[in-house]
């Protein structure tokens, strides 16, 4: 592992100035646009009325907020982001952005975020969307990531709560459907991140990332992983069991889990890149297609709305 | 101040007049939707 302590990233070195798209990049909006659809679908699946305007309101807070937690995370991560292949481009490695610009800018979005979401929506939604925002920042990006393998396995939680944040949005309170949101994404989280991590192991190693290929080595990873889509099978269908979805979902949750399941046997056994690269993609469809599929499973007109 | 830093500073500038017209807005319309008036 390199010691990136003295890097000039950190001394904030700006070549170019910010273009649009660089703010625009500091939100990090591949991400944003999976946390706002987790968001939407928690949102709609709550029981109760939001004004449509309100709920639109709603879900611009849990993007901008998600954004604003991307914002300050590749401005603690700068130097690190300077190290790898994967991230070097972003605004602040690249030296196109001041680093006090982006961390500004991540925390009026995450102050304004909070702010909107209480005075529009409801506070226990405010507080739930404060409390992930703090997760990301403090528990994952400040104290987790550069310590511990398991970064993402308790970092995870921050990406996990934004349905719960659409539900309480609703509802002023957190279900039980919400928290079984929560925990399907909280454990396909892991088997996702590390099949990332596994083709980018030398990446992570180079900038001091402790993940868990680069600490316990591929083989104890992919049983993990494998472990991990064992583990989702239930929670998958849960929704589906507990009357939230209908049989549509149930089946679907059924075919896909399996599917996954299968991709992480592939890893297990492939000695390359290639299938921890296709388990990667597969995970984003994975995770995509469950809550689409529990947001047309509920849609009116359509059978098995009822559960 | 260089033209092209001149011209950073206002496209910057424009931004942050666009972004709180858009608070200024989104404030408005949450009220109303708060009071009932549509």
């Amino acid at each position: 592992m390199t010691d990136i302590s003295t890097s000039p990233v950190r001394a904030g070195t700006v070549i170019d100035g910010p273009s649009v798209g660089d703010y625009v990049a500091l939100l990090k909006p591949r991400v944003m646009s999976l946390v706002v659809f987790t968001g939407f679908v928690g949102l709609y699946l709550a029981p109760g009325h939001l004004h449509p305007v309100l709920a639109v309101i709603a879900v611009l807070c849990v993007a901008v907020g998600a954004g604003a937690a991307g914002a300050i995370n590749m401005w603690y991560d700068r130097d690190i982001d300077a190290v790898m292949r994967r991230t070097r481009d972003r605004p602040l490695p690249a030296g196109r952005m001041a680093p006090g610009d982006a961390l500004g800018f991540g925390c009026v979005l995450a102050a304004a975020s909070v702010l909107v979401m209480g005075l529009g929506v409801n506070w226990a939604a405010a507080a739930l969307l404060a409390l992930t925002i703090a997760f990301y920042v403090f528990v994952y990006t400040v104290w987790l990531k550069r310590r511990t393998p398991q970064n993402i396995v308790i970092g995870g939680a921050a990406g996990a709560l934004p349905p719960v944040v659409g539900w309480a949005a609703v509802t002023g309170d957190v279900g039980i459907p919400a928290l079984v949101l929560f925990a399907l994404i909280f454990f396909w989280t892991p088997p996702h991140f590390w099949a990332l991590s596994l083709y980018r192991a030398g990446d992570y190693a180079k900038a001091g990332v402790p993940m868990l290929p680069v600490v316990a080595g591929a083989r104890e990873t992919k049983k993990q992983m494998l472990a991990y889509t064992l583990v989702l099978w239930p929670i998958a269908l849960a929704p589906a069991a507990m009357g939230v979805a209908g049989w549509i979902y149930g089946g679907a949750a059924l075919i896909l889990s399996a599917l996954f399941t299968g991709a992480a046997i592939r890893v297990w056994r492939d000695a390359g890149d290639g299938s921890a690269k296709r388990m990667f993609g597969f995970s984003i469809l994975y995770l995509f297609l469950l809550f689409a599929l529990l947001l047309l499973d509920r849609a009116p007109g359509l059978v098995g709305s009822m559960g | 101040m260089t033209d092209d830093r001149q011209r950073q500073q206002r496209a910057k500038n424009l931004a942050l007049l666009a972004v709180l017209a858009g608070v200024v807005v989104l404030f408005y319309v949450m009220a109303l939707v708060k009071m009932g008036a549509f």
